[in-house]
């Protein structure tokens, strides 16, 4: 790095990088406006804040995204390190609309890791790419020296064409809007926390772990105009709602009553003092459509198994713009923050 | 399920309710010592579903919160070490010290874990025998008993590598503090039901007597604080000052016999500095003479740290109910959950934290819809 290179922007109160930096919370949205977007310059111009680009290409549109994935343990409850990092990629890309089309998978394997492993993996990807129909189609490997990668990080990115009239974005929530929800919350990060060294605990739940893409070209067959889909990853719902309201500054509200909470889900976040909305998804996802688009959209959205237990949660309004307020099941009211980073369980 | 969704029925919550707004005949401030029952009225809006006449103060019952600057510094200081894994409840991570916090320590490089129970930071030190494993005993009497067992197995198992920074508190001397202070504008206390399981009621019963003063043993679910504020009341209006029990499954008069048999072996009392209230005398715990070895404050002699002035929080006035987090000069504008001066911004149960999202009710229209 240039000698003497300072935030243009200081990030207050941290001069390293902290884990809560890659939460998906505020911090890690400080460090996108207050560092990457300063330092890209004009080259991030057309930078947008959701999880794929949709670039003109000809006369069509190309959704673009990558991700890295981290997880550990790499294998967990309902899932593994290598179907996350398929199905997350192909969910941003359905989340703009888009057809996905094709992924780059690239490795970065720690000195030492099995073989075994690293196939038991590699297989877990190529299956989960039939399953979501898409291919994989070039990559990259690299190694690093034991104690370096927790066995291995896996980075994605895809590709997909955005089918013509389909406009899918934040800013366009509007009052009046239904949310509709897919399917029950908490369920991935429940599941992988429960068998993380030190904290586990027993339960039969599965991580939620799903290819989108297939619910959502049905949902875009029943009403093309769909307004806001979002995969509801880390930060969990919380987020997911809080990020499309301060982005289309409308406000969104939701009753408590309606969202499904595995039985598993509340019993792990009650006792480990985590709310079950922030709580991450990998296979969950929020549909902000007009309102007499509901009942056809849920309809599409029943006929898959993923989407069996889809409902409607709340609106859109125009009152409280950026800020989202869930009706708890007593009937009093809270506003829903994001998590600030890591999430932090409680003391007592 | 079981022990949760029962205690969070809106039926029920709403008799309790409606018996709350047709008992209550006056203003009374009632104060929950406990952040976890912070937690819960903010969580569930009951504060809004209250009548007007019943206020709500937020009590000193976060460990985080009070736990001194001084002390944090000192884990701080041991954490930074090349030859130690400091392990602590995740609450602590972000609280700032005097210039810095762990999770900072952790991004220089120190070996900074959390653990969900004391004992496993036991397992982590039979694991590293070439490593000093130190643990941060924060927390109340509800807390201590594992503290005090880990502690108990360590000795057991010969562990000479593991030790613990103690910063017990607990709760009765800080309620009789709250009560005497001439600022105070508590009616009624609404007791720690948790304390209450390890320690039982017996230690309530001169506070309520010397002072006047109501307190209610209550539980956390919304139901349970609901009923401990419908007694508190009851007992405001028909002028009774006494220990009642809203927490009956949870806690008997006597406590936990074997747990404190326990706390009485491994701790004693000492005063203690609760960070924004200053010293409390006999309000905290610290290893007694018998295992002052594993005393990480003495193994690591940070013994006499002292810090600087105050930033300017005002976090003691409202632990102690005098001021509302949002009378605080600095609230909401040099101190947010993001940027936090003191540990009640920082912790999901303190005040100022919960009070931050409560303040923005304000701008917030709730009955639209």
């Amino acid at each position: 790095m240039a000698e003497g290179w300072t935030c243009p922007v200081p990030l207050r109160d941290h001069d390293r990088i902290t884990i809560a930096h890659g939460g998906g919370g505020l911090l890690t949205d400080e460090l996108i406006t207050h560092l990457f977007l300063p330092a890209f310059g004009a080259a991030a111009s057309g930078a947008t804040p959701t999880d794929s680009a949709v670039l003109p290409f000809g006369d069509q549109r190309v959704a673009f995204t990558t991700d890295s994935y981290v997880v550990r343990p790499l294998f967990f409850p309902g899932g593994n390190i290598g179907e996350l990092a398929v199905y997350g990629t192909v969910n941003d890309l359905a989340m703009a609309g888009a057809e996905p089309m094709a992924l780059s998978t690239a490795f970065v394997l720690e000195e030492g890791v099995e073989v075994e492993v690293l196939g038991r993996v590699a297989q877990a990807m190529g299956e989960a790419a039939a399953l979501a129909g898409v291919q994989l189609v070039t990559g990259d490997t690299k190694v690093v020296d034991a104690g370096l990668a927790d066995g291995m990080y896996i980075t994605t990115a895809g590709v997909g064409l955005v089918p013509k009239d389909v406009d899918i974005r934040p800013e366009r929530a509007t009052p009046g809007d239904k949310v509709i929800l897919s399917g029950p919350i908490g369920r991935h990060g429940t599941a992988v926390l429960s068998v993380r060294e030190g904290l586990e605990f027993g339960t039969d739940l599965q991580s939620d772990c799903a290819p989108l893409n297939g619910m959502v070209h049905a949902m875009l067959a029943a009403r093309p105009d769909l307004h806001v889909l979002r995969d509801l990853t880390r930060g969990g719902l919380a987020s997911g709602l809080c990020t499309i309201a301060e982005t289309a500054q409308i406000g969104i509200r939701y009753t408590e009553a309606t969202v499904p909470i595995p039985p598993e889900v509340q019993a792990a976040c009650g006792f480990l003092g985590l709310d079950p909305a922030h709580v991450a998804n990998e296979g969950t996802m929020l549909a902000i459509v007009a309102p007499d688009d509901a009942d056809a959209v849920l309809e599409a959205m029943h006929a898959h198994d993923i989407g069996s237990h889809a409902v409607v949660i709340g609106e859109v309004t125009e009152q409280n713009p950026g800020v989202v307020v869930a009706r708890t099941p007593l009937g009093g009211h809270r506003i829903v923050d994001r998590p600030l980073g890591e999430q932090l369980p409680r003391i007592c | 399920m079981k022990y949760l969704s029962e205690f969070a029925d809106p039926d029920l919550a709403a008799l309790l309710l409606t018996d709350i707004a047709e008992t209550v005949t006056r203003p009374w401030a009632l104060m929950e010592v406990c952040g976890g029952q912070t937690h819960s009225i903010i969580r569930h809006g009951l504060d809004q579903l209250l009548p007007a006449e019943v206020e709500l103060i937020h009590g000193p019952g976060c460990p985080v919160c009070v736990t001194p600057v001084e002390i944090i510094d000192q884990g701080l200081e041991i954490a930074e070490r090349h030859d130690v894994i400091f392990c602590s409840f995740g609450d602590m991570l972000r609280v700032p010290g005097s210039s810095t916090d762990l999770f900072s320590v952790r991004a220089g490089g120190g070996d900074v874990r959390v653990v969900y129970s004391p004992l496993d930071a036991l397992s982590i030190a039979e694991e590293h025998p070439s490593k000093q494993v130190v643990f941060f005993a924060v927390g109340f009497e509800t807390t201590a008993p594992a503290n005090a067992m880990a502690v108990h197995q360590a000795r057991d198992r010969g562990l000479t590598n593991f030790s613990m920074l103690v910063s017990h508190v607990l709760v009765p001397p800080a309620i009789e503090a709250i009560a005497a202070s001439p600022d105070s504008r508590v009616d009624a206390f609404l007791a720690a039901g948790h304390v209450c399981t390890v320690m039982g009621t017996a230690q309530y019963e001169p506070v309520a007597a010397r002072y006047r003063v109501p307190i209610i043993v209550t539980g956390f679910e919304p139901l349970d604080v609901l009923d401990g504020i419908r007694r508190a009341i009851q007992q405001l209006e028909g002028g009774r000052a006494e220990v009642e029990n809203a927490y009956p499954r949870a806690v008997r008069s006597d406590g936990n016999t074997v747990a404190r048999a326990m706390l009485e072996e491994v701790f004693e009392t000492t005063d203690r500095d609760w960070r924004g209230i200053g010293p409390i005398p006999m309000s905290g715990w610290r290893l007694s003479a018998a295992y002052r070895e594993f005393d990480a404050e003495l193994r690591f002699a940070v013994h006499d740290r002292r810090i600087e002035a105050n930033n300017g929080c005002r976090a003691g006035e409202v632990l102690q109910g005098v001021i509302k987090p949002n009378q605080c000069e600095a609230f909401g504008v040099r101190c947010t959950p993001r940027h936090p001066m003191g540990a009640t911004m920082v912790s999901s149960e303190g005040a100022c934290a919960a009070y931050y999202r409560y303040r923005r009710l304000g701008e917030v229209d709730f009955d639209h819809g």
